[in-house]
């Protein structure tokens, strides 16, 4: 355990309260220089609002916080940055039309003589951070158009140049694909060695094992435990997390499979993805693998409907449906849960009821006249068979949890009982103990009838629930592995190499 | 299988109700007419009320639809110019000899044309509203004035002009209200009870999450655009008509006087908020104000520095219950779980 003197950052008992809600009930952490430190908990249990009051986003209310050993309260981000606090984020914001390096200097630009801006050495600085950090990013490009991995490295770099002590990442894995996510692990590690404090904030276990020494704990606004890595397991950690053994994270049940659903042949989109077929069977789970950006979600789109292709045919149960076409495609019998739950899944500012009514509403029209009495009377079964927590079907989705929210997209399309259930990363962003349970209910449907494809860059994810696997590599089909076959490295390998492992 | 049951609504029915932004709106056009009714000589005649709704009849027509393409997100400002071009065409046509009831059909088919051009350069095209329809603004009214030149056609039929000032029986109201009734209804119906009314409501939330849905997003903008310009041609006739007269640039300016009656009844410009019965409120409200003042003297211009305020005001006021209706049900969501 580290002694308070050596702590980089040491917070204890830290409360906060937003009016009358308590967001951080007793938090505690402790991060010692030159040592990654994973926080991990379930939605809601207060590490984002721990992060904040580091971030001088919030202030506490109460409790001790200390940088260096020397007290510290911050009013505003300014100051955090100041006192050497970087916090990156899931997704940087950074301006899109200024260059790499005007984004690293922002508000701070190297000034030359009679108080001009020197982009030379602007630029020279921007190329020395990035070769300290061993990336390649041309610091005179715009920040348009880079990846969510570039742009962290981005934030890294701004990071360090403020020669920040203390570097806070919440969730950065959560869009970045293995190659990426490499290259992030081995900046960090970098920054450990420099001696620099690193908390790392993921809800993917093996992550957390990968690259950190310590992890804490916290639910419900608390701090439950530290351990170091070394000396700790998933289901440990998991069961500090959830207050409760999780037995089996991944529970797919054997289920009896049916005729052909979802049949696509010789699918094609130039530059996007190449002749992909495959099918989906009643009562299966296809679990469709592979990087970020290899295709997968735009054949998902492709198939739905709402993205066009050039070549190739979608059947369902034998017949054709036409592209580029969603309400065909949801009168053929699919229903699609898209991966940006607040911008695609769901309309945030509608009620719980409205969205789940979003899809069903037509048939629900009798006489022609649709009224709010009987979208609540269809809708209610649905949600109250999700469990969706809410206090009432007019409530916001946008005052829920992730997790709940994904239970009200999932009720919306298992409204219009659909033959084909195409999910693109089920359970992305939410708590352990709802992922538990959507895996549970994808599983159960399956074993109804059911065709399930499931989009996950989660591998535990599709190795524990997917009947098959599919890897897609740079758009296309590079495995179609039984779940007998599939082992993590097999996946890895089709999905990095791109090999032809079975045609 | 099932869990408990979750309550349909947080609220009560009255709360509901008689706190909403509409409740509102309707409670003032009430307090402001009898006001009037007791305080403000002839304000309770028959007369005014009959004035106020003639006066007020296009922007009613054409509130209708605005309000459908403002939750949708959209705006059309060329309908001021869809009634002059529709005005110029119905006189054109006339003095040309063409029967009347021909000539009122292909008015409203130039409506009709005017619709698709906008909502095809929106829908398909995928152009920014605000651009289209200040481009079309001035190309409508060019098209308007370039037809009648500066000339007036004023040699319309009585029998037709008549109608637009015929109140039914003795109650003050014009007769010409019933056809606004009929389409009021419409357009109530179409937004509040069919499933074409929640799509408008999803695409001003969330264009992407409403065709993830199966939203036809596209062909809903066509058709909303293709409603304004209809009806802006109708409010184009009746206008005409009323004043017995057709120029080029009848109505100029009217696009800014129904945008801000939407506003002022409580829909956001930003989409996805709104009802229907606030709107038609809004209008009445400054129908009745206008009046109102008229009678007690004051002058054009301070009557519109005044609906202005009020505007402004309205608008504030929605932050600000917002802001109260927040406040007090995270007070009482603590409350209840403490």
């Amino acid at each position: 355990m580290v002694s308070p003197a050596q702590a980089a950052l040491r917070l204890s008992d830290v409360s906060k309260s937003f009016g009358p809600v308590v967001a951080l009930r007793s938090g505690s952490l402790e991060v010692a220089a030159g040592s990654i430190h994973a926080l991990v908990g379930e939605n809601g249990a207060g590490k984002s609002t721990l992060v904040k009051i580091v971030a001088g986003v919030h202030r506490r209310d109460g409790g001790v916080f200390e940088l260096d050993g020397q007290a510290a309260d911050f009013g505003s981000t300014a100051e955090s940055k100041a006192a050497g606090v970087a916090v990156i984020y899931q997704e940087p914001t950074l301006f899109p039309d200024l260059s790499v390096t005007e984004n690293i200097f922002m508000g701070r630009q190297i000034l030359g003589r009679m108080r001009r801006i020197d982009k030379a050495a602007m630029y020279a600085e921007a190329e020395r951070l990035f070769a300290g950090l061993g990336v390649h990013i041309d610091p005179r490009r715009p920040a348009l158009g880079l990846s969510i991995a570039d742009q962290q490295i981005i934030e890294i770099a701004k990071a360090i140049s403020l020669d920040a002590k203390v570097l806070i990442m919440d969730e950065p894995t959560a869009a970045l694909s293995g190659v990426e996510v490499e290259r992030l692990f081995t900046v960090a590690r970098q920054l450990r060695d420099e001696g620099r404090a690193l908390v790392f904030i993921s809800h993917r276990f093996d992550e957390v094992f990968e690259l950190c020494d310590t992890v804490t704990v916290m639910r419900d606004g608390s701090y439950i435990a530290t351990r170091p890595i070394a000396g700790t397991s998933v289901a440990e950690m998991v069961a500090l997390m959830v207050g409760r053994e999780v037995a089996e994270l991944f529970p797919k049940q054997e289920a009896e499979l049916g005729e052909v659903v979802l049949e696509v042949t010789g699918l094609e989109s130039t530059g996007v993805f190449h002749d992909i077929s495959f099918s989906v069977r009643r009562g299966e789970i296809v679990g469709l693998a592979g990087l970020v950006g290899a295709g997968r979600s735009e054949i998902a789109r492709a198939v739905f409907g709402v993205d066009p292709y050039e070549a190739g045919r979608v059947t369902m149960k034998g017949v054709a449906v036409p592209a580029k076409n969603p309400r065909a495609a949801i009168r053929a019998g699919m229903a699609f849960i898209p991966e940006d739950r607040r911008k695609q899944g769901l309309v945030t500012e509608a009620s719980v009821a409205q969205n789940v009514a979003g899809v069903i509403r037509r048939g629900l029209a009798r006489t022609g006249l649709l009224t709010r009495g009987a979208e609540n009377r269809a809708v209610g079964p649905w949600a109250a068979r999700l469990e969706v927590k809410t206090s009432a079907l007019d409530a916001p989705a946008r005052t829920m949890s992730g997790g709940n929210q994904q239970k009200v997209v999932i009720a919306k399309w298992l409204a219009t009982e659909p033959d084909l259930l195409i999910i693109d990363e089920p359970t992305r962003g939410i708590d352990v103990g709802t992922k538990a349970e959507v895996h549970r209910l994808l599983s159960e449907l399956a074993g109804q009838g059911l065709a399930v494809l499931m989009i996950s860059s989660e591998l535990p994810e599709v190795l524990g629930m997917a009947d098959r696997v599919l890897v897609i590599s740079e758009g296309r089909l590079t495995a179609d592995l039984s779940r007998a076959e599939a082992t993590p490295e097999r996946v890895m390998h089709a999905a990095t190499h791109g090999s032809q492992e079975v045609a | 299988m099932s869990a408990a049951t979750i309550p349909a609504y947080a609220r009560p029915v009255w709360r509901r109700v008689l706190l909403s932004r509409e409740a509102a709106v309707i409670a003032l056009v009430a307090v402001v007419y009898l006001y009037g009714y007791s305080n403000i000589p002839y304000f309770g005649d028959t007369l005014t009320l009959t004035y106020i709704l003639i006066d007020m009849t296009t922007i009613l027509l054409i509130a209708l639809p605005m309000t459908l393409v403002i939750v949708t997100g959209e705006i059309d400002l060329s309908i001021a110019s869809v009634v002059g071009l529709s005005s110029a065409v119905l006189g054109l046509l006339v003095r040309d000899g063409v029967a009347m009831p021909l000539a009122v059909l292909i008015a409203l088919v130039v409506g009709v044309v005017c619709g698709l051009f906008n909502g095809f350069l929106v829908a398909y095209v995928g152009l920014p509203s605000l651009a289209v329809t200040i481009g079309t603004l001035a190309l409508f009214r060019g098209v308007a004035v370039g037809l009648l030149g500066t000339e007036a056609v004023t040699d319309f039929p009585t029998s037709w002009t008549e109608q637009t000032s015929r109140i039914i029986g003795s109650t003050g109201i014009p007769t010409f209200m019933l056809v606004f009734a009929a389409l009021a209804a419409v357009f109530i119906a179409l937004l509040h009870f069919s499933p074409f009314g929640r799509g408008i409501y999803d695409i001003g939330l969330s264009t992407e999450a409403a065709e993830f849905s199966g939203v036809n997003v596209q062909r809903t903008k066509l058709i909303l655009f293709v409603l304004t310009g209809t009806v802006a041609a109708l409010a184009g006739i009746f206008y005409t008509l009323r004043f017995g007269s057709a120029r080029g640039d009848n109505a100029t300016g009217l696009e800014l006087q129904v945008i801000a009656a939407v506003l002022l009844g409580g829909v956001s410009i930003f989409g996805g908020k709104g009802k229907l019965p606030g709107v038609i409120a809004g209008v009445l409200l400054i129908g009745v104000i206008s009046s109102a003042l008229r009678l007690e003297g004051v002058t054009v211009n301070v009557i519109n520095i005044i609906i202005g305020l009020l505007l402004v005001l309205s608008v504030l006021s929605t932050s600000f219950l917002t802001w109260i209706s927040d406040s007090v049900s995270r007070t009482k969501r603590s409350t209840s779980s403490h």
